[in-house]
């Protein structure tokens, strides 16, 4: 007994692989849908957790602070008042200097800025990872450890020499060490919005020298802090403000406010929100289209079913037999998904790791994410075939084994429609197929579209990328570098930047930090003093016009005015932390929307005034002739009172070219996973359409109808939903992109909610390829049709 | 209507027919000398596996044959490619089958248009339906209509263009015997009034007797050819 049920389980078992064969194509088809529902979720969430996990454990590890308390400069003796604070678990004080670094590789300067390690130890907070060499010696003002990432782009090894201006002091380090910070896993230049290795970098030194060179001996001009879990960070905020206020604190800030943090928490914020956007997407589709296949595809199988119950099959073993089939499927599906997520996921690693420096980074998704896409994919296909196998099982075989009736049309929708006279009796026939399948139809057009509305809510972010950075370089800030001073300078010093060499216009520029306040909101922000009609770094409203703050008003940025819940003609409270620390009201002249970055601004003679100075400025904005860069450069090194160069036509191309790779890339994976969708879609309907319809169109052959007249019937049906499918298409990518413009901006930038009709022209030109392509295979099969063998053989 | 003298519609000689090779091969026709007046009502008799279905099928252009002369109306058939058979499809056979193969999507009228669309010298959908007797029943979709019926329209659908033959591969095969010979009849009137010539397959030996011609296969060959003096109405057929 148990050996013949074995020889007839291996019967159906080499019916299931010579199905599985037959069928290849299809059952490929649907199986790459999973795959792509399966990858873009691993891809999403494994890279989410990867960097969520190296974070976390690289700030832990190397105790990275929580809130950062910048002071002019504080007596050393603070100490024991700063750890005394409720809350405080460690502190390290230190000094900071800006420094810009002369390089002989590179005519350029680069900025950055030089931090002070403790003598003879360890810092309790910000600890370095060193990668090579050693810490610098105590009191040695030569000694250095460089950024490695900074070290890397120039070349430096141990024992190679940087000169430095530093605090305006000229100097020569040698390199003693290589390391990662955690204060610098995005390692960006103030007003940059992508890393350049070459132009950015960090130094660190013994206290003692760095000390004396900036001129805070026995003095710290910043705390780190780390605080103890569960404790109120605005607390401790508060108590560090009113602690170190006498000592010229601009105010204390938590990680929201520290760059490569709040880079880095950006990412990981807008990686979490794909992550539960599109695999969800992903997966539903695939998991719907999985359903709708597999039951189109087992109701072919309507004889076969009837034949294995006539020879004794019990239900159970049909829904087994039919189970194992698409479970064979899934598993094909998942298999390919999970390797190419991980494959993807491990380029991405790579990519990140290019911009955000850990000193290690592996794309690991957790065995959870695994196990979440594996058991959706496998329900979504075993659910689907279990319900519709079960609805062959149930038919008694006699009667599983008789054809099925012909459908009747005459309950079809709309049957005065296609009773229209006009219409030819093959585009009846098309659009009777339609009205009377409509669910069908309503299928095939909703995979289309949702094909078409990936495509379009994930390339729209090329278009918006290229409005906010054109919009941001080449209409708002126009200057192709920026200067700015150790401290605020005489406006003889604007005059003599503005004579440089090569310098073809200048504009100076204040800029101070402040808090902003309306009632209980408060908020952090750098103040700016604009030269009336500026036209080198201008504010603009909707419509690309340069707006000009007017006497004794301020004009706001958009995301800035939401957070302190203010309109324009209110008035503002602004407690300027620096020098005389006034406290102003001020009112918002108007509100205008930025696209990178926050803008509080006024004419800088209005905020001079405020502050109770003369006419300084806080740097200068450039336009220089491109043929005497290199002179200028030279000029800005050897100054003393220049603490930072922003290299802002740099910077743009920068920009441009992490976008152009980023985007470049994921247009491929996109376009991929959209014409995969497309394609399981059409190719299957197409495929299934002709498994049950292959005695119509023979019949229509016999009948005297030429191959094309035949496949009009078949193909006419898939074009017409495709087209109807494309405008749908473009509106759900229109309101996926809108959903994404908004959840993805974050408080460095805002996406603009813009498509270009070439995005949608091309999203339509791929899913008419693929719809096109995927129907002419079918149409292939078609053609080679048996005639004869089909009208022989009964349905 | 039909004479021995009038011209022929088609000629065979040698014809043979085999599925495979080797050891596999089956031979349907081995060498099938036929000559079928124009107008003529021919009914092809035989058991399973004699041939006349690939006869017909090749006749019908479905089909090639392995080797052997085909001619139609004087013009050679045997090396016609797919195009021209598609084309002499169109243009010149009518085709009724056991199961109809009507488009379920269409009505009777629109199953009928199918054809006087693409046909040269039709006659309308209305009046091919009403010469099998379906003038009441135009608007109706296959699935409201009974078996008997939906091969009367598969009848009209094929007789519409007024092809100058008609193929009929087992038309009463899945009928009962009054909706038989209804079919039947409605075959005799389109022979009489279109003179096509007119092929049928049929199991029943009975159905013979209305025939001008009767022809009985085996085993891939013609056994016997005969011609009856006297034609026996669909109505008084030996069931």
């Amino acid at each position: 007994m148990s050996r013949r049920r074995l020889v007839l389980l291996r019967a159906t078992d080499r019916k299931l692989l010579r199905d599985l064969r037959a069928m290849w194509l299809q059952a490929l088809a649907i199986a790459l849908v999973i795959g792509a529902g399966v990858s873009v979720h691993l891809l999403a969430v494994g890279m989410l957790s990867s960097l969520e996990q190296t974070r976390d454990a690289y700030y832990e590890r190397h105790r990275f602070a929580h809130v950062w308390a910048p002071v002019v400069r504080a007596p050393e003796n603070l100490m024991p008042r700063l750890r005394g604070i409720d809350g405080v678990q460690a502190v390290e004080t230190r000094v900071r200097a800006p420094a810009l670094f002369d390089l002989d590789d590179m005519s350029e300067p680069a900025s950055g800025e030089v931090l002070s390690l403790p003598d003879g130890r360890e810092p309790h907070v910000n600890r370095l990872y060193l990668a090579e060499g050693h810490l610098p010696a105590p009191g040695r003002r030569d000694e250095a450890v460089l950024l490695d990432s900074f070290a890397a782009a120039h070349g430096l090894e141990i024992g190679a020499q940087v000169r430095a201006t530093i605090r305006g002091g000229r100097e020569t380090l040698t390199v003693v060490g290589r390391a990662y910070s955690p204060e610098h896993v995005y390692a960006i230049a103030p007003g940059q919005l992508v890393p350049d290795d070459r132009l950015f970098g960090v130094a660190w030194m013994s206290r003692e020298a760095l000390g004396e060179m900036a001129g805070q001996g026995g003095a710290f001009n910043e705390a780190a802090i780390r605080l103890m879990r569960g404790v109120s960070e605005d607390a401790v905020i508060a108590a560090l403000d009113a602690l170190l206020a006498p000592y010229g604190a601009p105010g204390a800030y938590g990680r929201e406010d520290q760059l490569s943090d709040a880079f880095l928490t950006s990412e990981l914020e807008q990686l979490e929100t794909m992550g539960a956007i599109l695999p969800p997407i992903f997966l539903a589709v695939a998991a719907f289209l999985v359903n709708v296949v597999v039951a189109r595809l087992i109701a072919t199988e309507r004889s076969a079913i009837g034949l294995m119950k006539a020879f004794g099959y019990s239900d159970r073993a049909v829904i087994l037999h039919y189970l194992k089939f698409v479970a064979a499927i899934a598993a094909i599906g998942v298999a390919v998904g999970v390797a190419v997520g991980v494959w993807l996921g491990r380029g991405m690693a790579g990519l990140y790791a290019d911009y955000y420096k850990f000193p290690f980074l592996v794309f690991q998704a957790d065995a959870r994410d695994y196990l979440l896409a594996i058991g959706v994919a496998t329900l979504a296909v075993c659910g689907s075939a279990m319900i519709s196998v079960r609805r062959a099982a149930r038919l008694a075989p006699a009667e599983a084994m008789t054809p099925p009736p012909p459908p009747d049309y005459s309950r079809a929708l709309g049957s005065r429609i296609t009773a229209w006279t006009m219409l030819d009796q093959q585009s009846r026939m098309i659009l009777r197929q339609i009205t009377r399948w409509p669910g069908r139809a309503a299928f095939t057009a909703i995979g289309v579209a949702t094909s078409g509305a990936l495509l379009i809510g994930t390339l729209f972010f090329t278009d918006s990328m290229e409005v906010m950075t054109a919009s941001y370089f080449n209409l708002a800030n126009r200057y192709d570098l920026a200067a700015s001073f150790v401290e605020p300078r005489g406006r003889t010093a604007y005059y003599s930047l503005a004579q440089a060499p090569g310098v073809v216009a200048a504009e100076p520029y204040r800029v101070v930090s402040a808090r902003l306040r309306n009632g209980n909101r408060e908020e952090r922000a750098a103040l700016t003093g604009a030269p009336p009609e500026a036209q080198l770094s201008r504010l603009l409203d909707s419509s690309g016009r340069s707006i000009t703050p007017p006497p004794g008003g301020l004009v706001l940025s958009r995301d800035l005015a939401i957070k302190l819940d203010i309109a324009a003609g209110e008035t503002l409270e602004i407690e300027i932390t620096e020098g005389r620390r006034p406290t102003v009201h001020i009112p918002v002249a108007r509100v205008v929307t930025t696209l990178i970055g926050s803008a509080a601004t006024m004419e800088i003679e209005d905020l001079n005034a405020l502050l109770r100075e003369g006419p300084v400025v806080s740097g200068v904005n450039m336009i220089v002739d491109s043929s005497r860069l290199d002179a200028l450069y030279a000029d800005l090194k050897a100054a003393p009172g220049v603490a930072g160069v922003s290299l802002h036509r740099l910077a743009e191309r920068n920009f441009r070219e992490l976008m152009d790779q980023n985007m470049g890339r994921n247009i491929l994976i996109y376009t991929g996973f959209a014409a995969v969708i497309a394609a399981g879609v059409v190719y299957n309907s197409v495929r299934i359409s002709l498994a049950e319809r292959e005695r119509e169109l023979a019949s229509l052959r016999v009948l005297g109808f030429t191959r094309g007249e035949v496949s009009y019937i078949l193909l006419g049906e898939i074009a017409l939903l495709t087209v109807a499918a494309l405008p749908a298409g473009a509106l759900g990518g229109a309101a996926l992109a809108r959903f994404l413009a908004s959840a993805m901006s974050s408080d460095l930038y805002r996406l603009p909610f813009i498509i270009r009709p070439g995005t949608f022209g091309f999203a339509g030109a791929v899913v008419l390829f693929v719809a096109a392509a995927s129907g002419l295979i079918v149409r292939r099969r078609l053609d080679r049709i048996d005639i004869v063998a089909v009208l022989k053989t009964r349905e | 209507m039909a004479t021995a003298d009038a011209p022929l519609c088609f000629r065979t000689r040698r014809l043979t027919k085999i599925y495979g090779d080797g050891a596999t091969a089956v031979h349907a026709l081995r060498g099938v000398d036929l000559d079928l007046p124009e107008g003529e009502m021919i009914v092809l008799l035989g058991p399973s596996g004699s041939g006349k279905s690939t006869l017909l099928n090749i006749l019908g252009g479905l089909d090639h044959a392995t080797s052997g002369e085909f001619l139609f109306r004087g013009q050679d058939m045997s090396e016609a490619k797919q195009s021209a058979l598609t084309r002499y499809r169109r243009r010149h056979v009518g085709f009724v089958f056991q199961f109809y193969n009507l488009m379920p999507s269409l009505t009777a009228r629109e199953n009928v248009a199918l054809v006087t669309e693409i046909a040269e010298d039709p006659m309308t959908p209305e009046e091919a339906l009403a010469l099998v007797g379906l003038e009441a029943r135009l608007d109706h979709f296959p699935a409201q209509l009974s078996g008997g019926e939906q091969q009367r329209v598969a009848i009209a659908r094929a007789v519409a263009k007024r092809p100058e033959v008609l193929l009929c591969d087992e038309p009463t095969g899945a009928l009962d015997s009054a909706t038989g010979v209804r079919v039947l009849e409605a075959l005799q009137t389109v022979n009489d009034q279109l003179n096509s010539t007119t092929l049928i397959i049929t199991h029943n030996s009975g159905v013979a007797d209305m025939a001008h011609r009767v022809v009985t296969f085996s085993d891939g060959r013609i056994g016997e050819v005969r011609q009856n003096a006297e034609r026996t109405p669909p109505r008084e057929l030996a069931w």
